[in-house]
């Protein structure tokens, strides 16, 4: 193995790690929030601080391949595709910090009928299975993977998207609880941000892969 | 930690021209240190001052401690000869004997008093390994050095120059003649051999110090103007003239 290839397996084991550290801040979140577990909104909170110091660390590391590497063609790639997935975890970090901070403020558990309403798990479990088949074709190149994360961002968007009648109709039915209720609004654009990001970093996955750009390629996402 | 080689001071004129001017430096043990700087700036003068090559230069004269293993080399009373059986040098362009592969390989052992067969051929199989020649010529070993490319030439002369177990190897450009394959072989060879060794290497090639070195130091005009870690002189260079030199703005 060369130099840079040993440089380049150790920057793809930073991206897998950091993967996983925002996945589980993730999955806490969610915990924390149907739990109403205010001790594990703070551990978020202060977790988010090794997100950072990850993203800055995984920063480094790509920056010094390029200026002591030259890296060109895939591994070219590959240090870009990881720069900016890099970003895209930590601000999917932001946005489990985000949900923390709401479960931090709210006062009382939300009805189990409007979460089951709002599907409110199954977006979550969308959004989870998204950033596993990301982590898979990311440590495999397999962009086949990375494809199938698309079909899911729909389905956490058409969640989205049905949430704000939901939420209208109860806020209608309950004046009393309207700001609790746009909390949970919140929460959901948050889910769907996550979403948006693991789609972000999939096209990413694709680039380093198969060398192909679908950023703002809106007829390759509405073929799928 | 005692550094592997250290100069205090150095000051080095080739008649009237002052081309080392008070050079301190220091570098430890397996590790790969690159010398920049344009033409003229004194990289290869200060590289031979390790093994007292400038000593064949006439009217060259040398100031200031050179410190191997905290041994002041700089001592008119040194005996040269042992002093180069520890410190090996690779050249800009090949220069095998024209002689076997093996032979070349087993030419300074021969003479440090080496002649049983066995050690002489473990001796030679370890060296050509070390140089990731071994499996290109060990079926070949008695065929002629120069039959071979330039590339398995210049890894050839690394293994003669590993074969006799210096701690210190100085490289003068040890690819300029090199074409990109074998450049690329002959660099990871050097990754690799610091593990063992402290390298010492004089490269044009920016890319190439930033890819193999630890540490890089950049001269100009005789002086040693910054010298850092590799990662931090081609990130974020502390002086101008520095990040001049490597953005190509000059030199």
């Amino acid at each position: 193995m060369t130099h840079l290839e040993t440089e380049l397996g150790k920057l793809k084991g930073d991206i897998t790690g950091m993967f996983i550290l925002v996945q589980k801040q993730l999955n806490k979140s969610i915990q924390s929030l149907l739990a109403m577990d205010k001790d594990l909104a703070r551990e978020i909170i202060a977790a988010e601080k090794r997100v950072n110091a990850e993203e800055l660390k995984i920063d480094r590391v790509c920056e010094n391949i390029v200026a002591l590497f030259n890296p060109v063609a895939v591994d070219l790639r590959l240090v870009f595709a990881s720069f900016k997935i890099n970003s895209h975890l930590e601000r999917m970090g932001d946005n489990a910090k985000g949900i923390a901070r709401y479960v931090l403020e709210m006062n009382e558990k939300f009805d189990t009928e409007l979460i089951e309403k709002l599907q409110l798990k199954e977006m979550f479990s969308a959004a989870n299975k998204m950033i596993d088949e990301n982590i898979a074709a990311f440590e495999n190149g397999d962009s086949s993977k990375a494809r199938l994360v698309f079909e899911m961002d729909e389905r956490v968007d058409a969640i989205n998207f049905a949430a704000t009648n939901i939420v209208a109709d109860y806020i209608k039915a309950n004046t009393d609880k309207t700001v609790h209720l746009l909390n949970l609004m919140s929460i959901i654009r948050k889910l769907e941000r996550v979403g948006d990001l693991q789609a972000n970093i999939a096209e990413e996955i694709i680039f380093y892969v198969d060398a192909e750009v679908l950023k703002h390629d809106k007829s390759f996402h509405n073929k799928l | 930690m005692t550094p592997k080689i250290e100069t205090k001071n150095l000051q080095l004129y080739y008649g009237a021209h002052h081309a080392l001017k008070g050079i301190d430096f220091s570098a430890n043990a397996n590790t790969v240190t690159a010398l920049i700087g344009p033409s003229g700036c004194g990289k290869s003068t200060f590289l031979r001052c390790f093994n007292r090559m400038n000593d064949l230069i006439d009217g060259c004269d040398v100031e200031g401690q050179i410190l191997i293993d905290g041994m002041n080399i700089n001592d008119r009373y040194l005996n040269v000869d042992e002093l180069r059986k520890k410190v090996g040098m690779v050249f800009q362009k090949p220069n095998p004997f024209p002689k076997s592969i093996f032979e070349n390989v087993a030419y300074g052992l021969r003479i440090n008093g080496i002649n049983e067969k066995k050690i002489l051929e473990e001796k030679v199989e370890k060296a050509l390994k070390q140089a990731a020649l071994w499996e290109e010529v060990k079926d070949n070993l008695k065929k002629s050095a120069m039959s071979i490319s330039g590339g398995q030439q210049q890894r050839l002369c690394i293994a003669r120059a590993l074969a006799v177990e210096p701690s210190l190897v100085l490289m003068d450009e040890p690819t300029s003649a090199l074409d990109p394959i074998s450049t690329s072989k002959v660099e990871e060879l050097i990754y690799q051999l610091k593990e063992k060794y402290t390298i010492l290497i004089v490269t044009h090639n920016m890319q190439q110090a930033a890819r193999v070195s630890d540490k890089t130091a950049f001269f100009y005009i005789g002086e040693m103007i910054e010298y850092n870690d590799t990662t931090e002189i081609f990130t974020n260079p502390k002086i101008e003239r520095t990040q001049n030199y490597i953005t190509g703005r000059f030199g």
